[in-house]
């Protein structure tokens, strides 16, 4: 028996470690979920000078969103009577697919990856884009004017933002060379190889695909899909508990998937910023499979942690600027971000041919050199900032002496 | 004994799964009445076909499937559902004729495909018509030979003495092109028609 289940292993461990990977990207994209809502709230109360969740799992509310989770799947679970009972309920489930979906080709560190792909980046954004058929599905379905508008809006949205988006991840695929997520990654070892800095066409390449990642995501100021001033709550209107949640694991699963792409395409992946893979590191000291594993904890680490702070970003923006109107999004992306990243991928092209490398290599450094400088000197200025007492001059402050009622600098000195 | 690889069995499994999702959702793509559950039947079926590709080691096809169909299909829904819709959920009614019609194509689709499957495989068997017995499936040039032929480029790489080195697929590719830009403007001419009548009434 035992002979035959060792015979049994050698040959199937492939599935039995298959089964383990998917449980793993589940529950990665379930906690990623949970820590994200948290994380939102608690960005959003100290952008909104209030304090967030404070009370459930101590100091600063950690289960919060666990107390949520139990309370949705208890809440009663409602379909409206006007609404198309098939469509209303696998819309949600299309839209976690697709999300779960960009996991598989997504690498968290060297060879950390469910399914390796030669075209991973291809894979994730086209699953991606099936994402957007489950939430027009939730607005169609829902029998509901606000849904139904929440749904064209975002199928309008979803339909031109792809186009930039695809455009300017293929910036630094030029450059690259590779569709393969890994390999990609692993050519950019040491912060300074990173792809942002390669050329100012990819460092351009980098915001505008951030923005396009946001609006992918329906983040404000792009949610117009959801709009809750103008929609009640746009597409989601109709929908309550369990579903409800699975549409936001969905938008959050998405959240982290695109940040992903873009740690990857442009900010050196897992690499911590040092010219050394870690596991190739680790394994000199520690022998081949200690060094391994102690290399790739590191490298997933910095690879969440790097994916987590794109993350604030978008939480960042999103509770910083006001919503855009449709027409502006729709603006902004067709007369804009279009010919911006057509404009990027001609630039990157005739770079990579015809620029001298030692031009190349000096103003990838003086880029890389400012953008160092630059970030000091924000954090720095921010640091300051805060440390000033109450009352003197906060950034965006009105400062006009005359004005009744402005109790600026004068006072306090 | 029992069989300790379970990789064939796991395969087999697995393309049977799919490929009978896939059959079923494209069963009720057509049964069912409902345009937009049929758009959703239809986007089953496509991604089903994709997962089929994946499982044959074609990750690019199959992403591309994904990502044109579902994109296509989307459009599909709301461009079906903005310029044809009047109620709120729209049911086609189907008659007796339009089924006898379908069916009938179905089989006669059916009956040229497998008869020509058939054929191929009859040959490989028995080793006829040039082709050796041993020839494998997966190194055959078959669809690269095709793709050629769509293009317009009139032969292979293994039909360079044959007969038919002539023969091109681009004008049948051409009229079916063709034929699509008469169903685009078809369908749009529909959906102004019933707008214009609106206006006059």
């Amino acid at each position: 028996m035992l002979e035959w289940l060792s015979e049994f292993w050698k040959h199937n461990w492939e599935f039995v470690v298959a089964i383990i990977a998917a449980k793993l990207l589940i529950g990665f994209m379930l906690v990623n979920a949970i820590f994200s809502v948290w994380l939102e709230r608690k960005v959003a109360g100290r952008i909104q000078d209030r304090l967030g969740p404070t009370r459930v799992g101590g100091k600063f509310g950690w289960l919060q969103t666990l107390a949520d989770g139990m309370k949705l799947l208890i809440k009663e679970d409602t379909i409206p009577a006007a609404a198309d009972q098939m469509l209303f309920r696998v819309g949600p489930y299309i839209a976690l697919v697709g999300s779960f979906l960009a996991f598989i080709a997504l690498p968290y560190g060297d060879g950390i990856i469910a399914r390796e792909m030669n075209i991973g980046l291809f894979f994730m954004l086209a699953v991606m884009s099936s994402e957007v058929f489950g939430i027009i599905l939730i607005g169609y379905g829902s029998g509901s004017k606000w849904s139904l508008f929440g749904g064209m809006r975002e199928a309008a949205q979803m339909v031109s933002y792809e186009i930039p988006m695809a455009l300017c991840v293929l910036v630094p695929v030029i450059v690259a060379g590779s569709m393969n997520l890994s390999e990609v990654a692993k050519q950019q070892q040491g912060i300074w190889n990173w792809y942002i800095f390669h050329d100012p066409f990819t460092f351009a390449a980098f915001w505008t695909y951030f923005t396009c990642a946001m609006a992918s995501c329906k983040r404000a100021p792009f949610d117009l899909a959801e709009a809750e001033s103008e929609l009640v709550a746009g597409f989601h209107t109709e929908y309550s508990g369990f579903r409800w949640l699975v549409i936001f694991m969905a938008e959050y699963g998405s959240m982290f998937a695109v940040s992903g792409i873009a740690n990857i395409m442009f900010l050196g992946g897992w690499s911590i910023g040092l010219p050394w893979e870690l596991t190739t590191v680790f394994a000199q000291f520690l022998g081949e499979w200690p060094g391994w594993i102690v290399g790739n904890v590191l490298n997933v680490s910095v690879f969440m942690v790097k994916g987590w702070l794109l993350v604030f970003v978008m939480m960042w923006v999103r509770w910083t600027l006001p919503r855009l109107r449709i027409d502006q999004v729709m603006m902004l992306c067709l007369k804009y971000l279009i010919p911006i990243s057509c404009i990027l991928m001609a630039g990157v092209s005739l770079w990579t041919l015809y620029m001298p490398l030692l031009a190349q290599w000096i103003i990838s450094l003086v880029i890389f050199v400012l953008s160092v400088a630059g970030t000091g000197f924000v954090v720095f200025r921010l640091i300051t900032w805060a440390a000033l007492p109450p009352g003197t001059g906060m950034p965006g402050m009105w400062r006009m002496e005359g004005l009744p009622g402005y109790q600026g600098a004068a006072k306090t000195h | 004994m029992l069989q300790t690889d379970l990789h064939s069995y796991v395969q087999l499994f697995a393309f049977g799964l799919v490929a009978g999702l896939t059959g079923l959702c494209a069963i009720a793509t057509v049964v069912t009445q409902n345009i937009v559950r049929s758009a959703t039947w239809l986007l089953f079926t496509l991604a089903g076909t994709s997962g089929i590709f994946f499982l044959l080691g074609a990750d690019f096809v199959g992403a591309i499937q994904l990502l044109i169909y579902v994109g296509g299909t989307m459009v599909l829904v709301v461009f079906g559902v903005m310029l044809t819709a009047q109620g709120p959920f729209i049911h086609m009614k189907t008659n007796g004729a339009e089924w006898a019609i379908s069916i009938a194509a179905g089989i006669l689709l059916f009956s040229v495909l497998s008869v020509g499957l058939g054929s191929e495989y009859l040959a490989r068997a028995t080793g006829a018509r040039g082709v050796s017995k041993d020839e494998d499936t997966k190194d055959s040039h078959h669809a690269a030979t095709i793709g050629q032929a769509l293009s317009g480029a009139p032969y292979g790489p293994e039909r360079k003495n044959d007969n038919n080195a002539g023969t091109h697929y681009l004008l049948p590719f051409e009229i079916v092109s063709v034929h699509l830009l008469v169903v685009l403007i078809g369908a749009a001419y529909l959906a102004r028609a019933k707008r214009r009548k609106e206006e006059i009434t």
